[in-house]
């Protein structure tokens, strides 16, 4: 396993430590065909446009966005399930865009990945035994000791390890994620990615498997990648969070920061369109419902891709697609029009190496930026 | 306020299966009035649904069994012969699904769609009607309507589906709009333009919505009421706000307390309720809730009745403990919550 380990390491950070699991300008494109007998590519699908992200380790960093906008299709990409069509993929400093089967397999026990929907991610023919036991089996685990480490799993994710003989279909949804859950740990991975991991589970069920997740991050050291489609869900895992919109970062920040002070409209409309379970705070909110749906992914607009639905947008949004601007914090924010950051904090950011290659070079309070007339504050929460 | 429309008595449900009688709903009783919203809170199998599918008939098989009366202008939805039913139902009684693309026909135009519905109630001319649908669609907010009117659903977005859903739904103005989980399969800057959307329409029509949801952010946002539903039993209900301040039943503060909220620091543990729902083929003695609650006695093994225990009228909770033992177990690190730990 040691061969690929020389190649190409990447600049280290500035701590020394390299992070585990870094993306580089990673692009996936789906091709569309035509319906005809050639099935000519007619278009692609920019499913994720240059991304870049660097998770260190025992950190968890946060994707969301709605349907869509690409994070479970850049969830995939991370763990190579998807070749991405352009960009490189680190681990640990070892490039593995390009790994063949053997090659990644070192990497395949360190990296797991769970999936959302814990019906169709489950062989329905195969006994809870087998679907956990298999991994360690290929890792070359012993029978007998495979089963020992399937029974200390299941008790450890809150299973009857007396249930190693039953179907998934025997279980109900929360149990089954369990059993996901279980499976992502049989052989100590460093990274698990989650793909909205309880999006299909019912509330009370859904604390229960957050809890979980939880512990065993503490536990283990996991670091996890935890896509979500709300801001809700999230907020009680991440180090960091990204706000994804139509295949792009549009916003990347230290997690309690993004709730108090969003930077990029489109993050300040999905705070504001989240309904709070408390009918008095609802009412005092003011609320501004952003209008208009996602534009088609397959020709999507230039310039800033929120564009078409920001209440801010100016000629230069539809034509310059902004960088991702780095303010005080760590806090990124791809906006011409960037809010609740004052003229300081503005002038003292600077364009981040995770911008896209295509972005313009132009920062906030640049020349046309700055003639924006003053736009009233977002209203905190 | 003051007019009721719908009033529902004792309705239970349930269905005849290989494995036995499945109760889905037992013992169910609220009632709507003009210009309120209520709303039906619980987890899948708790009879949110199976409830107001019955009001519109929908339940209706072999081997359903059904009792009690839900009295909508006098006349009885659950044993009207289904003549009746047909003339109310979409007139009188309208539904909004949570999922508009198997809820309407793939092969007939939108517009269509909606025209049929008001043809099938009223006897005007077939262009009439096309015109209706056309207009209606403007109003719930489907930009270019006419030219849209002649699109199939697949054409249509997630929230423009749900909007034809809705248009449908209001074209005859309806006493009373049911919506079953409208935006569970939305996004959510798509879910708060559609609850606008509801918001307004239902308030200009002055008519009674029932709002199935899981939600707890959308029932704060929409309802007037809250009717708390778990393994087919109303648990507790109230105004919005006797739910969410002065919850009574601990199954409430457990789903309270186990909500991620967007706009706090989040504690560090959610306090989670432990265990799963019950199985509704062989429901526990008394209480249904009893195997989960941590603060579970004796008495829990007798079914508590569905009574007001508090001197404010309106709130009523199907619980064996007393207000006061309530206020002091439902705190948990300064919110509401079920405690952790008793029971698991």
């Amino acid at each position: 396993m040691t061969e690929n380990d020389t190649l190409a390491p990447g600049p280290a950070k500035a701590d020394g430590q390299p992070p585990l699991l870094r993306a580089e300008h990673v692009q996936l494109y789906f091709p569309v065909k035509s319906g005809g007998l050639l099935g000519r590519t007619v278009g692609h699908v920019h499913a994720v446009d240059d991304v870049s992200l660097s998770l260190a380790e025992g950190q968890t960093l946060g994707i969301v966005g709605e349907s869509g906008c690409g994070k479970s299709t850049l969830a995939r990409c991370l763990v190579r399930l998807y070749e991405p069509t352009a960009g490189a993929l680190r681990f640990r400093d070892t490039d593995i865009t390009k790994l063949g089967r053997r090659g990644m397999q070192p990497f395949r026990r360190e990296v797991q990945f769970v999936f959302q929907d814990p019906v169709s991610s489950l062989n329905p023919r195969k006994r809870v035994g087998q679907i956990v036991g298999t991994p360690m089996r290929l890792a070359g685990l012993k029978r007998d000791a495979a089963a020992a480490r399937v029974r200390e799993l299941l008790e450890r994710v809150g299973l009857n390890p007396e249930h190693v003989n039953r179907f998934p279909h025997e279980f109900s949804g929360g149990q089954r994620q369990r059993i996901g859950v279980a499976r992502a740990l049989a052989n100590n991975p460093r990274l698990i990615v989650l793909d909205e991991p309880v999006s299909a589970l019912d509330v009370s069920i859904q604390a229960q498997v957050i809890n979980l997740l939880d512990d065993l991050q503490d536990d283990f050291g996991l670091s996890y990648v935890f896509i979500a489609h709300g801001l809700s869900v999230v907020r009680h895992f991440s180090d960091q969070i990204a706000v994804m919109y139509l295949g792009k970062f549009v916003e990347l920040s230290p997690a309690a920061e993004l709730y108090h002070k969003p930077i990029h409209p489109y993050t300040e409309a999905l705070l504001a369109a989240i309904p709070i379970p408390d009918p008095r705070d609802n009412r005092a909110r003011e609320r501004r419902v952003v209008g208009g749906e996602p534009p088609n992914p397959i020709l999507p607009p230039p310039g800033c891709r929120f564009n078409t639905r920001c209440p801010r947008a100016t000629e230069v949004c539809r034509e310059v697609e902004p960088p991702l601007a780095e303010y005080a914090g760590g806090h990124l924010a791809a906006c011409h029009h960037p809010m609740n950051v004052s003229p300081e904090e503005i002038a003292a950011a600077t364009r981040s190496p995770l911008s896209p290659l295509s972005a313009g070079e132009l920062m906030p309070g640049g020349s046309e930026a700055a003639a924006l007339p003053e736009v009233p504050g977002p209203a905190s929460p | 306020m003051t007019e009721q429309l719908l009033e529902i008595e004792d309705l239970e449900v349930s269905f005849a299966t290989e494995d036995g009688v499945l109760r889905a709903v037992g013992g169910v009783s609220f009632t709507v009035s003009r210009g309120e919203t209520v709303a039906i809170v619980g987890e899948s199998g708790s009879g949110k649904s199976v409830t107001v599918m019955t009001l519109m008939g929908l339940t209706r098989s072999p081997n359903a069994r059904f009792a009690g009366t839900a009295r909508l202008h006098g006349e009885d939805l659950v044993s009207a012969p289904e003549d009746k039913l047909e003339a109310i139902r979409g007139k009188e009684i309208a539904m909004i699904f949570q999922d508009p693309i198997s809820a309407l026909s793939p092969v007939h135009r939108v517009g269509a769609q909606i025209a049929e519905q008001i043809l099938a109630h009223e006897k005007i001319p077939r262009a009439a009607a096309l015109e209706r649908a056309i207009e209606l669609m403007g109003r719930v907010g489907i930009p270019n309507a006419r030219a849209r009117a002649r699109s199939y659903p697949h054409e249509f977005s997630g929230g423009m589906r749900q909007r034809v859903m809705i248009a449908m739904a209001l074209s005859l103005s309806p006493s009373v709009l049911i919506a079953d989980e409208p935006t569970t399969a939305l996004d959510v800057t798509i879910q708060a333009q559609i609850l606008d959307e509801i918001r307004q329409l239902s308030a200009e029509a002055d008519n009674g919505v029932i709002f199935v949801t899981h939600d707890l952010g959308v029932v704060a946002d929409i309802a007037d009421r809250v009717l708390v539903m778990y393994a087919g039993r109303l648990v507790e209900q109230g105004s919005v706000d006797d739910i969410f301040y002065d919850p009574q039943h601990p199954y409430t503060w457990g789903l309270l307390g186990s909500v991620p909220r967007v706009d706090r620091d989040p504690p560090r543990r959610l306090p989670a309720i432990p265990g799963a729902p019950p199985s509704l083929l062989r429901p526990p003695p008394g209480c249904p809730f009893q195997p989960r609650c941590p603060h579970a006695f004796d008495r829990c093994r007798e079914l508590p009745p569905l009574a007001p225990r508090l001197p404010d009228a309106g709130h009523l909770d199907r619980c064996w403990l007393t207000p006061d033992d309530k206020r002091a177990l439902r705190e948990t690190d300064g919110r509401i919550g079920l405690t952790e730990g008793a029971a698991s």
